[in-house]
């Protein structure tokens, strides 16, 4: 499943980009399922993700709950607790 | 209602004279300005980058000025959030909420406050004597989206 990936704040910072477009394999359905995929594949993901103490997610600009399902080309956000206002 | 995004500093007065633009139904008007201040847990802030996320920025503003409209009898809502960096004394938000009352709207200007510290994509750098730090979201603002529940 193609996926488009964004990063923000920290998180990009530790990642080391702001996107990425990524091929999920077949058994990767969910928000979770996704970072625990991104995660697995080493430095810089590995460390970025589990540096983070509190990752958000949005699919396709909302804010979503991990168990929130992806589709074909989906946008997916990874990003620490929002700090505005 | 109108929901900006931008670099450049607002002027209130401008800002509220334009939102009410002499309708007689507008009886009261609330409005926030968010201030960066100089000093956060203890250390001198020099200045805050705020980085946001192009998009969905602008449409979970609009969310949550749709929601308080929906909550409240309002006459119109702005929303104004700077993003680029910031210094101590420089403004950077601005909520303004029209009503024909000021129960209506003083409740729903604070409640777009709550809702945007928790759900719109900005984040705070600090840039102080120690160097740069990401700012910790405060557990303190959950807390008081929750009590609109």
């Amino acid at each position: 499943m193609k996926l488009r990936v964004l990063y923000f704040a920290a998180l990009r910072e530790r990642v080391g980009r702001s996107q990425e477009a990524v091929d999920a394999p077949a058994g990767i359905n969910t928000v979770a399922q996704l970072r625990e995929w991104l995660a697995q594949r080493g430095d810089p993901w590995q460390e970025a993700f589990a540096e983070t103490r509190r990752v958000r997610v949005a699919v396709d600009q909302a804010m979503v709950e991990e168990s929130h399902g992806l589709h074909e080309d989906a946008e997916v956000a990874f990003f620490p607790p929002v700090t505005g206002g | 209602m109108t929901v900006r995004v931008q670099h450049e500093d607002f002027d209130a007065g401008v800002e509220i004279a334009r939102l009410r633009a002499n309708n007689p139904k507008v009886g009261a008007v609330a409005s926030f300005i968010g201030i960066v201040r100089d000093l956060n847990e203890g250390t001198a802030v020099a200045s805050i980058t705020l980085e946001h996320y192009p998009g969905m920025t602008e449409k979970s503003l609009a969310a949550i000025a749709e929601q308080a409209k929906v909550r409240w009898r309002l006459l119109d809502i702005l929303v104004i959030h700077r993003v680029g960096t910031l210094a101590p004394t420089d403004q950077i938000v601005l909520v303004v909420t029209t009503s024909s009352h000021r129960g209506d709207a003083f409740a729903a200007c604070q409640f777009v406050m709550d809702y945007l510290k928790t759900d719109a994509p900005f984040w705070k750098k600090e840039s102080t004597d120690a160097g740069v730090r990401w700012v910790d979201a405060r557990d303190s603002d959950a807390e008081a989206r929750e009590r609109w529940k």
